[in-house]
């Protein structure tokens, strides 16, 4: 059931009712319930995979949990122990709790690995050796990437003893698959999503309003903005005859077909929870008012940033081996070199891993790479930056900064075309084009309508872009629209969800009617 | 606060539901003008005296067979009940729709459908199935007619179906908004101008000349039907030579109809007997008739079947005669228009493709 | 406490580390900073703070901070 499927509306207005007409506790289990339907609806065989998942987590972290408590009670009883006694007990539990984390990680990342990456790796030593061996064909899991991640985060947690175990087997189920952000995130953290996905919720009609008009907002950028975009974005990047100038139209309407699906997306995932008064973690804080590249990644796909740093970035760069290498850097090869080595190196780690789990290919990677370049260019060009800005009081100027975040959106867009083009020389040869052939007459004189898109097309995306534009503008000066719109005459909340209700449903790209993608492939 | 909320909920969903009942209205094509052949299945239900005929099938008795001339030759209060490219399984259905209306004395079907086992064209079920009251028959049309990528849900909102026509609407779609114009006469499609068959391609050998089993099951219901109704079925082929009609397809009907007692009658060979000419009586070199072909036939067809089924002559009877004036003034004002036009433009333009394009 | 706010002032000179109290929370210290931070402790007081230690409320003022390298030296 994609979101955009009739089911999902039915099962979602189903899961709505029966969750508001059932008595609180049993709330959740009603919430369980529906999330194994909705992935047993996508295929009877995920079940499997996410059973193994949470019962290993749920095993593991009781374990991991036993031996905190041991190691507690032992300290306790033992008030007497020098501190060499305790220290070796303390280490002598941290092994044996390393071993457990170790074989949980093992399994669940071992599965993650070779659902997705069996076939990348055999293409990728094909290529490298010549050899033929071949791709087999295997079950992916929808959405294993997000709630192995979950998973994984929630059993460090547990391990670092920031988090007690969840003893209710069924309560762990439900955290890993909580149907709304089984698909795309956001990942949560078992902690804050655990605060409110397992209380009774009373019905609220300023919780449940609010939720819903986020998710019809969703629909609205998803089905209205993103999927009318999606003819003229596979035109684009389909046929290596765009160069030029169309690699810069290919560019602006994948960034915004990209944010329109993904934050759509999400606001569908976060807003479902709202109307049930679930809470989770925001994954978007308006990514395309960035200044740099590296704020954009704190704004952009939030939950997967602060995952990779918590779970991958501190523990490889704070390690041992690595605090060793970093003194050891600064006695041989100068401060200079020893002070970065550390943050360039995880930073290195973090993007490989962060390329690679956006997709089983090597444009994936040189996606990946060419972000963590591209930050740690700009952090070295931090000095040259301060004494530019020293000299001339630009900062903090709006024509300044609205060049600042044009000439962001547009670096981060030239990098998403890795993904776009899906060739590494093809993408670097079509973003060279553009210095070579650009001809600006293209987006005057009618050749964009030749994408898939004609003139209503058109207008519908303009005005739909600019209203979200505007939404997003009032957030950046003054907050929530919902709360000013709730602060008004409620007919003014109401109609404006009415209004958005009606303005998906009859201009959404969705259905029979809608073959403007097939028009496309039909002409290459 | 709370309490004085939910009135506004309320009047946004009703205006909300409302916009989208006006903006279905507006958005699902009105067929009033070049394809017409989407109203037909909904015009029945104007109709205000019954039927003793009623011919069922697609193209080949809407545009073949003219009810007008059965009536005034013999006082035969007819309607055809076709769409384009009718499947077998869609004709059952609009009969069990028919017969809940009426029961009339004699059911004509055509079989040339029974070629095809499977769902056609999404366009097309939509032009047989949107115009269907609803009820079970049409519940059961619906599931037995899906293509792959069809969905229930977008026959009972047909705005979700036909949402993205906002790009292409067109003064019909304002003016019939409420109401629609009547486009056939008693089912038939008119066509005047006159386009001479020359000749069809050779053939093709088929793999397998079985008809299949789906239409043919349907077939067997349609005569349940009619045995329990009490109404005799009566299987045709029309006098149309393309798409090829197999000698073995001809046998398996004929069988069919000896099996249960029907008469089935090909009227291919019966061409000269009728006096059909296909260089002047059809308008597009011989796949349908024109009007003066349907007049021919239905005065032969409309003969041949009073000699051996009794259809009352019901001219003299108020309410038929009223009716039927009615639409008889209508069909020939219309053939007047289309005269008009033939001579004026040496061919139609305010019927058929060139409308559409204009 | 001195050595520790010569490590800190070092990274940014312009803060004044002996009054904030949310320096993560504000975003003075990044992800970056922190990976610092833990080396520089690691060199000037031989203490690892571990990847679990790493939390707002451990790096949030310098006070803390340092009373997580007290707590760590004790274990």
């Amino acid at each position: 059931m994609l979101f955009t499927s009739y089911a999902f509306v039915g099962f979602l207005a189903l899961t709505l009712l029966a969750y508001y007409l059932v008595p609180g506790r049993c709330q959740w289990p009603l919430l369980l319930a529906a999330s194994y339907v909705f992935y047993w609806a996508a295929s009877p065989w995920y079940l499997l995979f996410i059973l193994v998942t949470t019962a290993s987590a749920y095993g593991v972290s009781l374990k991991l949990a036993a031996l905190s408590g041991e190691q507690r009670a032992y300290l306790a009883a033992h008030g007497d122990l020098t501190r060499e006694e305790k220290r070796a007990f303390r280490a002598g539990i941290k092994k044996r709790k390393w071993a457990w984390l170790l074989g949980c990680l093992a399994l669940n990342i071992g599965i993650l690995a070779v659902t997705k990456y069996t076939n990348f790796v055999i293409r990728s030593l094909n290529a490298l050796t010549g050899g033929g061996l071949r791709p087999v064909d295997m079950i992916v899991p929808m959405g294993i990437s997000f709630y192995t991640f979950q998973t994984v985060g929630y059993v460090i947690d547990v391990y670092r003893d920031r988090q007690p175990a969840q003893r209710n087997f069924f309560k762990l189920a439900l955290f890993v698959s909580f149907f709304p952000q089984l698909v795309q995130g956001p990942i949560s953290r078992y902690g804050q999503l655990s605060e409110t996905l397992f209380t009774p919720h009373r019905f609220q009609e300023k919780t449940f309003s609010f939720g819903l008009m986020r998710v019809l907002w969703g629909y609205f950028k998803k089905v209205v903005l993103a999927d009318r975009l999606l003819p003229a974005v596979t035109a684009l990047t389909g046929d290596a005859a765009y160069t030029g100038a169309y690699v810069l139209a290919a560019m602006l309407f994948y960034a915004f077909e990209l944010y329109c699906d993904f934050t759509g997306g999400i606001d569908i995932t976060i807003g479902i929870g709202e109307a049930m008064g679930i809470r989770m973690p925001e994954n978007f804080d308006l990514p395309y008012f960035s200044k740099n590249i590296r704020e954009y990644w704190n704004r952009w796909h939030i939950t997967m940033g602060t995952w990779f740093t918590d779970y991958i970035f501190y523990p490889i760069s704070v390690c041992r081996p690595m605090l060793r290498l970093s003194k050891w850097s600064r006695e041989h090869l100068g401060q200079a070199v020893g002070k970065r080595v550390t943050v360039y190196l995880s930073s290195f780690a973090v993007w490989l891993a962060t390329g690679i789990w956006h997709g089983a290919a090597w444009n994936f990677v040189a996606w990946g790479l060419t972000n963590w370049a591209v930050i740690m260019i700009s952090q070295e060009l931090e000095p040259l930056y301060e004494r530019f800005h020293r000299r001339f009081a630009l900062r903090g100027k709006a024509p300044y900064e609205a060049f600042q975040v044009v000439r962001t959106v547009l670096l981060m867009s030239a990098i998403r075309m890795f993904d776009c083009y899906r060739d590494v020389p093809l993408t670097i040869a079509m973003l060279g084009s553009m210095f070579t052939r650009f001809d600006p007459r293209i987006f005057t004189d009618g050749s964009l309508l030749d994408l898939g898109l004609d003139g209503a097309d058109l207008l519908v995306l303009g005005l739909g872009l600019a209203v979200a534009l505007a939404v997003s503008l009032f957030k950046r000066k003054k907050g929530s629209v919902r709360q000013a719109l709730y602060e008004k005459p409620a007919a003014v909340f109401y109609g404006t969800m009415a209004a958005l209700l009606v303005c998906t449903v009859v201009f959404g790209a969705y259905g029979a009617g809608y073959d403007a993608a097939q028009f496309i492939y039909n002409r290459f | 606060m709370k309490g004085r909320r939910w009135p506004a909920a309320l009047l946004a969903a009703v205006c909300a539901l409302g916009a989208l009942y006006l903006a279905q209205r507006l958005l699902v094509p009105k067929y009033q003008t070049g394809v017409v052949e989407g109203s037909m299945v909904a015009e029945y239900y104007r109709e205000t005296v019954d039927h003793d005929l009623v011919f069922i099938g697609d193209c080949e008795v809407y545009e073949n067979f003219s009810p007008i001339t059965l009536w005034e030759t013999y006082g035969i209060s007819s309607y055809i009940r076709g769409s384009a490219q009718q499947l077998t399984w869609q004709s059952y259905y609009l009969l069990e729709d028919t017969l809940r209306h009426e029961t009339p004395r004699a059911v004509v079907y055509n079989v040339q459908a029974l070629q095809f086992s499977q769902p056609q064209s999404e366009a097309y079920n939509r032009m047989t199935i949107d115009g269907m009251r609803w009820g079970p028959a049409k519940v059961r049309c619906i599931l037995a007619s899906m293509t792959e990528g069809e969905h229930f849900i977008e026959y009972l909102f047909p705005l979700l179906r036909y949402h993205d026509r906002w790009g292409e609407l067109t003064g019909d779609d304002v003016e019939h908004l409420f109401s629609k114009d009547p486009v056939t006469h008693a089912g038939y499609y008119m066509r005047v101008d006159v386009k001479a068959q020359t000749g069809f391609p050779e053939p093709r050998m088929l793999a397998d000349y079985t008809l299949g089993e789906k239409p043919m099951d349907y077939l067997g219901r349609m005569a349940d039907l009619c045995r329990e109704k009490g109404v005799e079925l009566i299987l045709i082929k029309a006098p149309i030579e393309y798409p090829h009609w197999y000698d073995e397809w001809d046998r398996q009907a004929a069988a069919f109809a000896a099996e249960r007692g029907l008469t089935y009658l090909n009227l291919i060979p019966l061409r000269e007997e009728i006096g059909l000419d296909m260089s002047t009586d059809t308008y597009d070199a011989g796949l349908h008739l024109n009007t003066g072909g349907a007049e021919k036939l239905a005065a032969w067809f409309g003969g041949w079947l009073l000699e051996r089924t009794d259809l009352p002559d019901r001219r003299g009877e108020a309410a038929y005669d009223a009716a039927w004036r009615e639409k008889t003034d209508y069909y020939n004002a219309m053939k007047e228009r289309q005269y008009a036009e033939l001579a004026q433009y040496g061919e139609l333009v305010s019927f058929g493709a060139n409308a559409v394009e204009r | 406490m001195d050595e520790l706010l010569k490590i800190l002032e070092s990274l940014h000179p312009d803060v004044d580390f002996t009054t904030r109290e949310a320096l993560v929370d504000d975003r003075v210290l990044k992800s970056f900073d922190i990976v610092a931070i833990v080396s520089e402790i690691y060199e000037a007081f031989g203490v690892a703070v571990p990847p679990e230690e790493i939390v707002p409320e451990n790096f949030n003022s310098a006070k803390a901070l340092y009373a997580l390298i007290e707590r760590l030296e004790d274990e």
